[in-house]
């Protein structure tokens, strides 16, 4: 038996979130006493594949396919439900992405498996299997029943500690046959803003709103952010004025973060901005108007105006950092 | 060329959310078209507008409650509903009724939210396509028929990606696919007779059960920082909450 996680990469390099999700798996193969076994796909590079022993899996199935270089769903759901098969696993972990999420459910349907998306914690498995997970957006929590045999988990950040203290992983080739009408959806054009930080995996997030006036001003909440090591956000009518691009846009309509710190600098706090940043650990709030409602989620707050206050920010963290 | 929509029955995004006995507390909530599924929806009134699709069906799972915001999705101009008469236990439940009505009746495209906003599971679309061996794509923000070619634009975490794919296929749709509808008077006018068709539910083995719910712990007040002393917060959030 084994608890089998899905790791994810860009162009060969594993995310972070996979990491943590590798961490998440090896924990719970621990309380279920069984082995916990990754699959890598399209991820060549052998230190990439031995950092999956320090966060704790005992066992790497690499995936050297070039069908499968590029993620795409059905060929991907399809060589993980084989492996988990192989495997004979009774939980399979995946990082929580809109890739993984669609994927989750897939193999939902070929496992006939429980499926949970972005759990909160480890399960607690006193009696029967139970996963903890936000719902309504953030506003609130349930705790979720898992009755199936084999049961399907996409991982929230911050869920678990990132584990560093595992050994060398035995790293087995795995060659699934995959079959021919797995590869009807073509991808024709990628396009990524390369170099930058990805939103949902920053540590750190300033996001600008309406507050900040125009496009020409973003400078500020940039040079902020890098400063910082920060990946930016906006608020909806930001990106709905192609103020920033649309994939910057937080909250319930938009992506949704969960940093250590979000700074929200002329944002005013609507509901549905923050359905998408209230899992933050730490909020701050930069506002003109010591009324915004956003105020009353924050952790720290400057009643300000952006233009003064953020580039004295910028100075003190030059400084400080 | 024939659409089928799924949509979903939630509260308003302003809604505060609260618990009794361990059941949603749906006094004084205001209920709407998921956000997602009313893009989806939009796009696909804007394709049979186009002249690319024959018709759109509008489907939710839901109980008789559900039957105003099915008449709304209507009036932003479906031409027709089905109501499966059934309490939306969870997402392999709601999938195994919609694969079941697509199964008797085939569209050639089904279009979802990318996430309902009350479970936030993102799944159902995925199961649906798995169940009726389709593929699917999510999330999607363009949405363009040539024929039976589609091409879609998905967003992926950093960027978007492109695709072609034939028909029949399943996608989970987001902004900004459509151009947001608000029904005119007609629309509302001839919603009142529009068909809704209810029909019962098929058995489903239970996989997963909702347990018990919570609400977040409450937050402490927020404390400010003198606009001159920016350099204070800093110290704050490298001391004090330890963020940095
Ligand atoms: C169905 C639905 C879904 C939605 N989903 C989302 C979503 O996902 N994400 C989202 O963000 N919104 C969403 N919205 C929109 C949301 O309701 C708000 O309209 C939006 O968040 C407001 O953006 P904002 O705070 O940037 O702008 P405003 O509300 O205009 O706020 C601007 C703020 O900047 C402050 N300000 C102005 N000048 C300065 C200055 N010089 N220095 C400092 N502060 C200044 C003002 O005091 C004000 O508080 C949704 C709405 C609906 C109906
Ligand atoms: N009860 C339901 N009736 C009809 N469609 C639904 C229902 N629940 C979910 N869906 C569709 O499936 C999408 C994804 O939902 P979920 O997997 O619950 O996040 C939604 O955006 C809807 O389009």
């Amino acid at each position: 038996m084994s608890v089998l996680i899905v790791v994810e990469s860009v162009d060969g390099e594993i995310k972070k979130s996979s990491i943590e999700a590798v961490s998440y798996g090896a924990l719970l193969a621990a309380k279920l006493q069984v082995t916990p076994v990754a699959i890598a796909i399209g991820v060549q590079d052998q230190a990439a594949l031995q950092a999956l022993g320090k966060a704790g899996a005992s066992k790497v199935l690499a995936v050297a396919s070039e069908l499968l270089k590029q993620p795409q769903v059905l060929p991907y759901a399809s060589a993980i439900a084989l492996a988990a098969t192989q495997e004979k696993a009774s939980v399979v972990v995946l990082p929580k992405s809109t890739f993984s999420d669609t994927l989750a459910s897939r193999l939902a349907s070929k496992l006939k498996a429980g499926a949970v998306t972005g759990v909160t914690e480890l399960p607690d498995t006193s009696a029967g299997f139970k996963v903890k997970k936000s719902i309504y957006t953030g506003k609130a929590f349930t705790h979720v029943e898992v009755k199936s045999a084999i049961k399907i988990l996409t991982v929230a950040k911050n869920a678990v500690q990132p584990k560093e203290d595992g050994g060398a992983p035995a790293i087995e080739a795995f060659n699934p046959s995959i079959p021919e009408s797995d590869f009807k959806t073509k991808i024709t054009k990628t396009e990524k803003a390369s170099g930058d930080l990805l939103l949902t995996e920053a540590d750190i997030v300033v996001s600008g709103g309406r507050g900040l006036k125009g496009p020409e001003h973003w400078g500020i909440v940039l040079d902020l952010a890098k400063e910082l090591g920060a990946a930016t956000g906006c608020s909806k009518p930001v990106s709905d004025m192609d103020w920033r691009p649309h994939h910057e846009h937080v909250g319930q309509t938009g992506v949704k973060v969960s940093p250590n710190l979000y700074i929200a600098i002329g944002i005013s706090g609507a509901i549905q901005h923050l359905a998408g940043v209230n899992s933050s650990k730490c909020i701050v709030v930069i506002n003109k108007d010591p009324e915004a409602p956003f105020f009353k989620a924050a952790d720290y707050g400057i009643v300000g105006d952006a233009f003064e206050v953020v580039p004295k920010l910028i100075a003190a963290a030059k400084n400080y950092m | 060329m024939k659409i089928l929509v799924c949509i979903t029955h939630v509260p308003d995004t302003t809604s505060k959310i609260s618990f009794t006995d361990n059941k949603f507390n749906s006094s004084g909530i205001q209920y709407i078209i998921g956000p997602y599924d009313e893009y989806a929806l939009a796009r696909a009134v804007e394709l049979k507008e186009a002249g690319k699709a024959s018709s759109v069906t509008v489907l939710n799972v839901g109980e008789a409650d559900t039957e105003p915001t099915i008449r709304k999705a209507l009036a932003i101009g479906a031409d027709d509903a089905i109501r499966v008469n059934a309490n939306p236990r969870d997402a392999w439940y709601v999938a195994s009724q919609i694969a079941a009505i697509a199964t008797a009746e085939k569209y050639d495209i089904i279009l979802m939210g990318r996430e309902s906003i009350d479970f936030n599971g993102g799944l159902v679309h995925g199961m649906v396509a798995e169940l009726l061996g389709l593929p699917s794509v999510s999330p999607i923000m363009k949405l363009e028929l040539d024929g039976t070619k589609a091409s879609v634009a998905r967003e992926i975490e950093g960027g978007k990606e492109y695709l072609e794919l034939e028909t029949p296929f399943v996608a989970g749709c987001q902004e900004p696919i459509a151009e947001w509808k608000i029904p005119n008077m007609r629309g509302i006018m001839s919603a009142r007779t529009k068909p809704l068709k209810v029909v019962e539910p098929v058995n489903v083995e239970e996989g997963i059960s909702f347990v018990s719910f919570e609400l977040p712990p409450a937050k402490g007040a927020c404390k400010m920082v003198d606009a001159t002393t920016p350099e204070k917060l800093l110290e704050l959030l490298k001391n004090e909450a330890k963020v940095l």
